[in-house]
């Protein structure tokens, strides 16, 4: 079948040569030889495979919400304290004292009134992560299949191919974690401490945390040859990184070892400026040192990802 | 800038090791003139993908020098990749992309500007026959189709110099034939000097001005396809002779481009180096003596002797190994989708 595609093909191939014109002289002016030239074209491609596919788009997005629904709603640890079988017996508290109490206690302890707030928070951190760490992937592909020889061989700058890699990933990440926010408001998301700027500034502290992973994945899966390889690597790594951070539970119920790894965790600080930010909830770090620890892990992870990178696509 | 020399690739004792152990390529040189189409031979693994990227910068080499363009492959690797075009010998499109998206996207990455990239991109689409398919994925593509349009992204820098690997392999006859046109047509319409590698022997005989057979990581003949032809001692005329008791050894070497005469009765196996001008020269020669001749046959040498004489190899032998990795690498790639 395909040949007879291919034979009809080059029966106007012969044509198309025959009646071609005499040919004007080929000169290479207007080239953009500047260092960034076909950064947007390496980071549209790979956002094409993404947006141009719904489906694959709406299963990216299944996981997380079903995290949403099953954490936040099915085992909602917060009616723990607060649907009434919480009680000393002997003492018949009256029903809006114990109400008050709970409310208390799941202030205090979760810095929100309801669990399901709490969560969705930590569910952008969690799709920003896990994107984050996917399209690290796609390179191992292109390697693969000849088709990072085919952009190493063109003037684009070595640079603009992990650039392009890492924003795509970005924007990604990024869209995801929208997406999330808004299917969590119908969903029972607490909107009363919402602001323009809460939101912008919550995303620019997801920002940070997913270029430094994103930088972080890439510089991994540029090192490994198979895809199994990449794909053991990153399951080695995500539930502990997610686990051990403040994204599900906050750390306060947590032993103290593994406070001390959600204390280096960026997707603690994430969450952390996400919760102060949406939910009005006291951090258990300041806002600024949220940023500025974010900051930090960003800029070291994508200097280091792409000299590492860049190195490893020069040698 | 440009070293100072008139050839368009300059490659000296070029050698690239692979995993410490590997001589992959082992001191090659030779040059290439702007204008001509050069042909890389040799058997699997004789090291030519491993000189196209080393020449392309994909690759470093371990040691000797190259100069691309003018620009030497190691300090200069920009300038290198920016002059040149490069057919690779996998498929290396975007199966998720259009044909002239793919094509455009190369543009890209050659820093053309979209608003020449897609007349540019239209245009040798057309060349290569691909314009009904232009806006169809790639992966309903055939092979074929893909081969020519790897041509197409190929072009799209409009490279002074295109490096082809194994432009026709697995395509059909007509398809090759195809390609061997668009081949000829970029020298002899655009002045493009074409480096490639191929396994078809007579063709790469038709089409190339010079030829480099290269195994083992070694140059071991370079010439034009008539000096390697040549090289093996010239034609062979087979002569009969009605009249077999007389030995005409003698009388036919006097013949100025015999080069050596063998008798067996009647008949005479003659090596002169223009087999058709020999011929007539002998024939009038043998009849002014008054012998009468019965049949003769002048055999050119083929570049599939010369293939054998050079590399001890059969191309034949290798053909079958080799459309049976085709088949290999066209289903991993589907399979990924
Ligand atoms: N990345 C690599 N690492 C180690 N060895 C390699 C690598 N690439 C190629 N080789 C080896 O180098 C030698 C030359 O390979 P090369 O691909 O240049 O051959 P070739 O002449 O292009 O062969 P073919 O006709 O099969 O395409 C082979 O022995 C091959 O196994
Ligand atoms: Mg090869």
């Amino acid at each position: 079948m395909s040949d007879n595609i291919n034979s009809s093909d080059s029966d106007s191939g012969q044509k198309a040569v025959l009646v071609q014109k005499p040919m004007k002289k080929w000169g290479n002016e207007r080239i953009d030889r500047s260092p960034l030239h076909g950064l947007w074209a390496l980071t549209n491609r790979e956002l094409e495979k993404w947006y141009k596919v719904p489906v694959l788009l709406l299963l990216s997005l299944i996981q997380p919400v079903i995290w949403l629904g099953l954490f936040g709603k099915a085992f909602n640890i917060g009616s723990i304290f607060t649907d009434g079988s919480f009680n000393i017996p002997g003492l018949n508290i009256p029903k809006n004292v114990l109400d008050q109490l709970s409310a208390q206690l799941m202030q205090s302890t979760f810095g929100t009134t309801d669990y399901f707030s709490f969560l969705a928070v930590g569910m952008l951190s969690f799709v920003t992560l896990f994107t984050a760490m996917f399209s690290g992937m796609s390179i191992v592909w292109d390697r693969r299949f000849g088709f990072l020889d085919k952009v190493l061989s063109t003037p684009v700058s070595r640079g603009a191919i992990v650039m392009g890699k890492i924003l795509s990933s970005v924007i990604r990440s990024l869209a995801q974690a929208a997406i999330i926010l808004v299917i969590a408001v119908p969903l029972g998301m607490d909107v009363g401490h919402f602001s323009v700027l809460g939101i912008l500034g919550t995303f620019v502290a997801l920002f940070l945390m997913t270029l430094g992973f994103s930088a972080l994945f890439l510089m991994l899966a540029l090192r490994s040859n198979d895809w199994q390889s990449q794909m053991a690597i990153m399951n080695l790594l995500n539930l502990p990184l997610l686990f051990g951070s403040n994204a599900l539970f906050p750390s306060s119920i947590m032993p103290t070892w593994l406070q001390d790894f959600v204390k280096i965790n960026p997707i603690s600080y994430a969450t952390d400026a996400g919760r102060q930010l949406l939910l009005g909830a006291p951090g258990f770090a300041s806002l600024n040192f949220d940023f500025i620890y974010l900051a930090g892990f960003a800029i070291l992870f994508t200097t280091i990802g792409i000299v590492m990178s860049w190195r490893l696509l020069t040698k | 800038m440009t070293s100072g020399n008139d050839f368009i690739i300059d490659v000296k004792d070029l050698t690239k090791v692979y995993n410490g152990s590997l001589r992959a390529v082992d001191g090659v040189s030779f040059e290439v003139n702007e204008g001509e189409i050069f042909g890389f031979l040799g058997p699997n693994g004789a090291g030519k993908t491993t000189t196209i990227k080393m020449l392309t910068t994909l690759l470093r080499p371990t040691s000797g020098s190259a100069t691309v363009c003018g620009y030497d492959v190691r300090s200069h690797p920009n300038d290198v990749r920016a002059s040149v075009g490069i057919v690779p010998q996998e498929y290396t499109s975007d199966e998720d992309m259009t044909g002239l998206e793919n094509v455009m996207f190369c543009g890209d990455l050659y820093g053309v500007p979209r608003s020449i990239s897609k007349e540019r991109a239209k245009e040798l689409l057309d060349l290569v026959g691909l314009s009904d398919a232009a806006n169809r994925k790639v992966q309903t593509y055939s092979g074929g189709m893909r081969r020519r349009l790897e041509i197409a992204s190929g072009l799209i820098n409009h490279p002074r110099l295109l490096f082809l690997d194994e432009p026709t392999l697995g395509l059909d006859v007509q398809t090759r034939t195809a390609v061997w046109e668009y081949i000829k047509k970029l020298k002899e319409d655009y002045g493009m000097t074409l480096f490639m590698t191929t396994h078809y022997l007579e063709e790469a005989d038709g089409i190339c001005d010079r030829i480099a057979i290269i195994d083992h990581g070694k140059i071991v003949k370079l010439g034009t396809p008539s000096e390697l032809k040549s090289s093996l001692g010239g034609d062979v005329i087979e002569v009969g002779v009605r009249e077999e008791t007389d030995d005409l050894t003698p009388l036919i070497q006097q013949c100025p481009s015999v080069k050596d005469v063998r008798r067996l009765n009647s008949e005479y196996r003659i090596k002169a180096s223009m087999g058709e001008e020999a011929a007539p020269t002998i024939i009038d020669l043998i009849r002014t003596k008054g012998y009468h001749v019965t049949k003769i046959m002048v055999t050119k040498p083929t570049m599939d002797q010369v293939y054998l004489e050079y590399t001890g190899k059969s191309i034949r032998d290798e053909e079958a190994d080799r459309a049976e990795m085709m088949r290999q690498r066209i289903t991993i790639r589907r399979a990924r989708n």
